[in-house]
Formats: structure tokens, sequence, C-alpha cells
């Protein structure tokens, strides 16, 4: 299909509806208004389809839950503060092996913070968020295509693994206007059939869906079955890209709206004759440290910059092992720094380590 | 010889973990006649609460998918909405409804979601020990309102199935018991009626049942009964709280 100008937060719920979600459950918040009101109307005139402006982000992500476990396609968007609610329930689907798609186009925290752009979600995103021993998978668009197209695989890979998949945006990807290109729709007879859902015991035994193990033993084999779980998703489902890295002596980090600031900087910085390349993690777990890891082996410089205080920085630094040196630079609360002013910055640590 | 009386097909072979007097097991066999009398054995989904009855789904040999503490109305919202034309229902205690689920039983009830609650009133919070609930009366002591609760320290008991009965979403709510024969013979038409107007697509209906709890009441389990029936039940009256369900067209 042609392209078409959309707001991020009416990308992701485009993208969703043709990916085959017809159920969604969501509470208002800032910056993300958008994907529910867009999800209202669309899924209102689609047969066998449903929306639900729940009471809360509690009850919303309660609400997917119930209907992942009735096999639905399904999903909740928020931001940050509303995320925080929702992490109870996210460790249930952890635990409970449900798919499920949740949206966090985060905003300046802590506490009520801001409605502008921030990453200062990374660490709750990435080390699971709720209780207990999990991971979720985490994509991290940095634009308007990449958001649609990340949407899509969303579903397919929380399907995949029975797992709640993360997309994490912020502000200024859910926000902006860009042009997108949409898949062809998902056919959802097509999809592989789901032989755990509940739908009345019709015809076979009856299934429960239950996250209470009360004997240790069976608890830890099923920690350990989704450890196993999470190895495979690590070996199978990691993605990054690389920008310039080809004759890089620094290389930036960077996610998300960042990673496209960064590249702006790159851009800027090359043409003084700056050699510094860039790694985007699209996939922030699992996290891309065996790239990051391999160009160490050449690469002694690595800058990473991040929309808050530093958070994943550290997740560099274990992919390093202190094989490099690592510079960090980051902007909470919102901030949006320019390509130029970050261009700024990556030089002076570039001179400093005499690199030019 | 004839055969008088057996476990209902929507029960499994299995040993209620129950305490001696405990009106979950009573409470459980009645909703699986009830399963089994209106042939909604592959046809219903349950939800069952954190607390005692959180092990339901190892009795009932039904569909059931467990919710957090409190979250049940929300799990069979979604439930209910991926597939309507089953029936769902909740089965939660005081605490898992009337305190951390409050938002979600009453939002749940207030959009008409057209499922079932089968709510189990027993007072105290009974698997964690014998805490104070939101519906212990004023008086009655527990490991957390020791010499009884007390209004000017622990507040009121939450009066929930009135609260509810006033939404408009609601289509029937009555209140029973399980603490003699008779009160469970109406407690087992409550839940039969309760399910039927599900099935006709109604709008949300809750039994909310007195149930025993002598373990942590600290008496035998006809002392249990007789509590029910003369204290227990003046601060929470038996009877149909709210019932416009032949009133109320199919929606």
């Amino acid at each position: 299909m042609a392209k078409v100008l959309m707001r991020g937060n009416h990308t992701v719920a485009e993208a969703a509806v043709r990916a085959g979600c017809r159920f969604y459950f969501g509470y208002p918040i800032t910056p993300q208004n958008e994907t529910p009101e867009y999800m209202a109307d669309r899924l209102s005139k689609l047969e066998g389809a449903s929306f639900t402006q729940a009471e809360s982000e509690i009850a919303a992500i309660n609400m997917v839950i119930g209907a992942s476990m009735a096999g639905g396609r399904v999903m909740t968007t928020s931001s940050s503060p509303g995320i925080s609610l929702k992490q109870e329930g996210i460790s249930f689907l952890a635990a409970l092996e449900l798919p499920a798609l949740i949206v966090n186009m985060s905003r300046g925290g802590p506490g009520l913070g801001n409605i502008a752009p921030a990453q200062s979600d990374y660490f709750q995103a990435t080390r699971g968020g709720g209780h207990g021993d999990y991971r979720t998978i985490v994509l991290a668009p940095s634009s308007g295509q990449e958001l649609a197209d990340l949407t899509f695989d969303a579903f397919d890979l929380a399907d995949k693994y029975r797992t709640p998949v993360l997309i994490l945006g912020d502000g200024m990807l859910g926000q902006m206007m860009e042009p997108v290109e949409f898949r062809p729709d998902v056919q959802l007879k097509k999809l592989p059939p789901k032989d755990w859902t509940l739908t009345g015991a019709k015809g076979r035994p009856s299934r429960i869906i239950k996250s209470l193990i009360l004997d240790p033993v069976q608890e830890e084999e099923h920690n350990w079955k989704l450890m196993r779980k999470y190895e495979k998703i690590t070996k199978e489902e990691t993605r990054w890209e690389t920008f310039e890295t080809d004759d890089a002596r620094m290389i930036v980090v960077a996610f998300g709206t960042g990673a496209r600031i960064a590249k702006g900087a790159i851009k800027r910085v090359r043409e003084q004759g700056l050699k510094v390349g860039l790694v985007r993690p699209i996939t922030l777990w699992p996290y891309p440290s065996r790239v990051i890891r391999d160009f160490s082996k050449k690469v002694k410089q690595f800058f990473v910059f991040e929309m808050n205080m530093g958070q994943m920085v550290e997740d560099v630094k274990l992919a390093l092992e202190g094989n490099a040196e690592v510079h960090f630079y980051g902007r909470p609360g919102g901030i949006i720094l320019t390509p130029l002013e970050l261009a700024r910055v990556i030089s002076s640590r570039y001179y400093q380590k005499k690199l030019g | 010889m004839k055969k008088v009386f057996s476990r209902p097909k929507s029960l499994k072979n299995a040993a209620f973990h129950y305490c001696p007097g405990c009106g979950h097991s009573i409470i459980h066999r009645l909703v699986a006649e009830v399963i089994d009398e209106m042939g909604l054995q592959e046809n219903i989904i349950g939800v069952p609460p954190a607390g005692c009855a959180v092990l339901a789904y190892d009795y009932f040999d039904i569909d059931m998918g467990e919710a957090a503490h409190g979250r049940a109305a929300a799990v069979a919202t979604g439930l209910k909405r991926v597939l309507p034309d089953r029936v769902i229902f909740t089965y939660q205690g005081d605490g898992d409804i009337a305190a951390i689920g409050t938002a979600e039983t009453i939002h749940a009830a207030s959009r008409g979601e057209n499922v079932t609650t089968i709510f189990v009133n027993n007072g105290v919070y009974g698997m964690t020990g014998g805490q104070m609930a939101p519906t212990t009366i004023l008086g009655q002591s527990t490991t957390t309102s020791p010499g009884g609760r007390k209004e000017t320290r622990d507040g009121y008991p939450v009066k929930l199935s009135e609260m509810l009965a006033i939404s408009d979403g609601t289509v029937y709510i009555e209140r029973t018991a399980v603490s003699s024969p008779a009160h469970i013979l109406k407690t087992k038409k409550a839940i039969t009626k309760a399910f039927r107007y599900q099935v006709e697509n109604k709008g949300f209906s809750l039994v909310e049942i007195l149930s025993g709890c002598p373990t942590n009441w600290k008496m035998d389990p006809v002392e249990s009964c007789k509590w029910i029936n003369e204290v227990m039940t003046q601060h929470f009256p038996l009877g149909v709280i709210k019932d416009s369900g032949d009133k109320k067209d199919a929606r």
C-alpha cells in the first residue's frame, strides 16, 4: 500500500489492528492518548473486536490477561506512571506464559514527572519490571516506520514464545508525524492455532492457567523453564542496527529517539572527518551484547548517549567486560538534545582521547 | 440399588483441602451442581481468587484461569470480551473483592459486564491467618483487630453488595448463607438464577454467601453456623438486594 502520514500513537494502533489485534484495554495518560482514541473508533467498526476503557492501568493489564487466556490478540498502551501500575500484571503475564503487547510511550520522571520524551524507563523495561525472575522482550523503535513494523513483529513474537512483549517508545515517537507504509493485513485464521487457551472444556479435558506453584521444586522448574525460553529468545531474537562502523575509532551506543539524535550527530562529526559509528540496539532485551563486545576487538572508545541519567550504559559496560573505555552523556527529565549539541559532546570526547 | 447422591460431574475426584466446617467445600459443590444442571460444563470458564479458594482449579473440572489478588473481575472482563457466548464467573473472598479488588469489582459491575461473581464472605482473611477483613463486623476479634474491630481505629465494615446494587449495570444481587440446610438450598437457587441471567445476557450478577471460617473464628463448625445465623446476619441481612433480571431485556 501507499505511504501515509501518521502520528506515532496512531501508527502503533493501526499497525496493531492490521496485525490482528482485536482487543484493546487501556486507561488515558499523556502522551499516548491518541492510541486508545484511535482504537476505540477502529475496533468499534470491526466484528468480534472490543475496546474497553478500564478504570485503571491495573485493571487494564488484568483484562489483557483474561483476553489473552481466551486466545485473543490483545494489547494495552500507556506511559511511564501507568506502566508502573501495570507491572503486577506483566509479572503475571510472564509467569502464566501469556502473549500480549504492552506499549510504553514513556515520559519524563520519576513520579508524575512531565509529558516530555524521556528514556528513563529502560531499567524497568529490561529488568522485568515487576516481582519475580522474568524478562520481557523489549523492542525500541526509532521511527514511525519501525514502530509500525515492530508492532507486527511484537504480536508474532508474543505468540511464538508465549510471553509479554514491550514496545518502549517515548513521547517524541508517539507524537511525531511521519510517513509509514503498513505491511499486508495479518489473516487471523492463518495464525498457528493455540492449544492452551481457555475456551470452555468442550470435547477435551479441562485446562488451568495459573501461576501459583506451592512446591518449591516445581516452582524452581517453572523458573528454569522460563529461563530456557529466555535463552532461546536471546539466541534467536536479538536485533540491532549498525551505522558507519566500518572504520570507526569511537562507537556511539544509543536507542530509540536517542539513537536518531545520535545518527544526526554522527553525520555532522563525519563531515568534520571524525571516524565515529553507531550501534543501535533494537531489542533492549535481549541486549545485543555480543555485537558490542565484538566491536571492542578494534574499537576502544565507546560513547553512550541516553535521554536519562545513565541506564543502558550499564549493559554496555557489562557487554564490554572492561575491554574498552565507556563515556556517557545523558540528559534526563524530558530534554531533547539537538544533533548539533550532541555532535559537540562527541567531538570533545573524540579529541580528548586523541583519536583525531 | 438406586444411586441417590454422587459427586457432580463438574468436580474432580479430589479431596478438598479446606478446614472442617469451612463453607468453601459446600459452595464449590453448589456451584458444580448448578453447572451440571444447567449443562454448562463445556461452556464455562471460572476465575479463582488469591486466598483459600485459589486452589478451586484443583477441584472444578472446568476451564479455570487464575487472577492476581483482587483482579478477578478484570480478568473475567477480558475473557468475556473475547468469548461473549461463554459463561464466565469469578469466585472471590471478602478481602479479594471488597478490599484490594473493590475498584475492579465496582467498575465491572457498572460496565454491566455479563459475568457472575460468587462472593464468599467469612469476615476474615483466612489463608493469611485470620487478619481483619473489609467485612469483619464491629466488635469481631481478628489478629489485626485485637480486642474486636473498633470503628475509631478500624473503620466500618464494607457492604459491597449494597454498594453494587445501586449501580445500573447490575441485574441481580442476593445475599445468602451456607449455615443451615435451608440456607444452602436458597444459595443454590441464587447461584442458578445468577448464571441464568448471564446466559440470558442480562448483565452483572453476584451472589454473596455468608460462610463460616471456624479455624480463624476460633469456633467449632456448629458454633460458626450459629454465629452466622445469630450475629453475622444482623450486620449482613440475607435476601435479595436487587433483582431486575426479569424486567430487563437482553442486551
